[in-house]
């Protein structure tokens, strides 16, 4: 479980977060949404410590994030995995190196353990006989494929997935998609995703939270956002043609 | 001024997280290894190609100003081996390669900055600054004496060569004046000033990487960066090393 309570950020005179507090549960799939330049990203970057609060405080089940110091901060992101946009592999390294890293920098595992592991969890995400390819080699999916598969070689608890469907088609985002929902589930880890994709939202936001302008403007689900009464929301939801022709 | 000193402060607080003990050995060991073909090796050729020519050119026009009879054409000799020892081989080459070395350093980590792979290394708990400029600068530090000494052999045998090329001095009288008054000195106060502008190279450029925001453009402004305030940063150290090891 992570919490968020009264999280501030500026970025100069600019404040981006105001006064957000917010709940992720363990062993679901927490969705942050709100158009783009809302402040997802922000607060995604402040909840893993890319971003120091300006005020407001950060719990990792119970363990305060924001008093820690360097070191405290560095064991704790050993259980973290995190998602990156454009996956943030590593370009000098091919697929096998790039899964590796986290258990040759962390564990005392022999060369046949790590391997095995590699294996396993890039079997996990569904990729086969791709370990000696380089990143520029790899579509799209299959990069943030392989970004997951690294993001939980070392089982994370926290699992945080930055618009995991930005530049992917339709069906890709489907099985990136539920790929994150199965494995929140089966690890039972706490998982936030940044996302203002509607198909993504209504198949596995499990919790839902919507920020407007760095306030956090609604909390629900997949269930209740379709039936919601608030109009900043709804403006967001059936924004697009294809909803508001659907919602008609 | 207000600037230099943020930006001081910056790279100050920035060295402070470069030098701390590496995450693991082995790890360390192998991209110090890889960065000393990086960056030293891949130079090699460069270096090889502008010290033979310098030294030839240096030896030429010093023949050519030799017009008293009574200056032995010895001298000529003399004249490259100090010019490429002192001056040359330490500071000018260390100039080439801050704009070799330094626009690959910074536009590598620069580039890492913007596609959050550094963000990446961060969340895993890795110290990203530690792990990307340390191997670089221990790099720099080990094989850039090893790429001065080379230079300044190859700038001497160029002089010789384009000597006894044209005829205008013998090899015997060339030999003797690379052997005249010789200060194993020199050397030492060339090298000292390789392993300052190299640790400066590394530095400076690892730090303009790493401060990278932006994309694409900004990648190319770090690089640039990099390699301006690396050489006036060289040059202005040369003054100061000049002055404390020669005085």
């Amino acid at each position: 479980m992570i919490e968020a309570r009264n999280i501030e950020k500026s970025f100069g005179g600019h404040h981006v977060l105001k006064n957000a507090s917010c709940l992720f549960e363990k062993g679901k799939t927490n969705l942050i949404i709100g158009q783009s330049g809302s402040g997802k990203t922000v607060l995604m970057k402040c909840l893993v410590g890319l971003f120091e609060v300006d005020k407001g405080k950060i719990f990792y089940d119970d363990r305060d994030f924001t008093t820690m110091n360097f070191e405290q901060r560095k064991t704790l992101r050993r259980e973290i995995g995190m998602l990156f946009q454009g996956g943030a592999l590593f370009d000098s390294m091919n697929v096998e190196q790039n899964v590796m890293f986290p258990l040759n920098m962390f564990t005392t595992k022999s060369l046949k353990e790590k391997q095995e592991r590699v294996n396993f969890v890039l079997h996990r995400v569904n990729l086969e006989n791709v370990n000696s390819l380089m990143p520029s080699e790899l579509s799209g999916g299959m990069r943030k494929r392989v970004a997951i598969a690294r993001a939980i070689a070392m089982n994370p608890q926290y699992l945080f997935c930055d618009e995991p469907n930005s530049g992917l088609d339709p069906q890709t985002s489907g099985v990136i998609d539920h790929l994150i929902r199965e494995i929140t589930q089966e690890y039972n880890i706490t998982t936030i995703v940044n996302t203002h994709d509607m198909n993504s939202v209504l198949s596995i936001g499990d919790r839902v939270v919507f920020i407007l302008n760095g306030e956090l403007w609604w909390k629900g689900n997949m269930e209740t956002i379709l039936h919601t009464d608030n109009p900043e929301l709804n403006k967001f939801v059936f924004g697009t043609e294809l909803t508001s022709r659907l919602k008609q | 001024m207000l600037k230099v000193f943020t930006t001081t402060g910056k790279y100050v607080m920035l060295m402070k997280r470069v030098f701390t003990r590496p995450q693991k050995r082995v790890i360390f060991t192998n991209q110090l290894l890889t960065e000393i073909n990086n960056l030293g090796v891949d130079s090699l050729g460069i270096v090889a190609f502008i010290s033979m020519f310098m030294g030839a050119v240096v030896a030429i026009q010093t023949a050519y100003n030799i017009d008293n009879p009574l200056i032995p054409m010895s001298m000529v000799g003399f004249t490259t081996r100090q010019s490429i020892i002192l001056e040359f081989s330490p500071t000018v080459i260390s100039l080439i390669l801050a704009g070799k070395v330094g626009s690959r350093i910074a536009s590598e980590i620069g580039t890492m900055r913007v596609t959050e792979q550094i963000d990446a290394l961060e969340i895993m708990g890795v110290n990203s600054a530690n792990y990307l400029i340390f191997p670089k600068i221990i790099a720099s530090i080990l094989i850039n004496p090893v790429l001065i000494i080379f230079s300044m052999w190859l700038g001497i045998l160029g002089g010789w060569i384009a000597m006894t090329a044209s005829g205008l001095v013998s090899t015997n009288d060339f030999v003797r004046g690379i052997r005249v008054d010789f200060e194993g000195y020199t050397i030492f106060y060339a090298l000292t000033k390789t392993v300052v502008f190299a640790f400066i190279i590394s530095s400076v450029s690892g730090f303009f990487g790493y401060e990278t925001k932006g994309g694409a453009l900004e990648v190319g402004q770090a690089s640039t960066k990099a390699v301006v305030f690396s050489s006036v940063i060289i040059i202005l150290f040369n003054l100061i090393l000049t002055q404390l090891l020669l005085t």
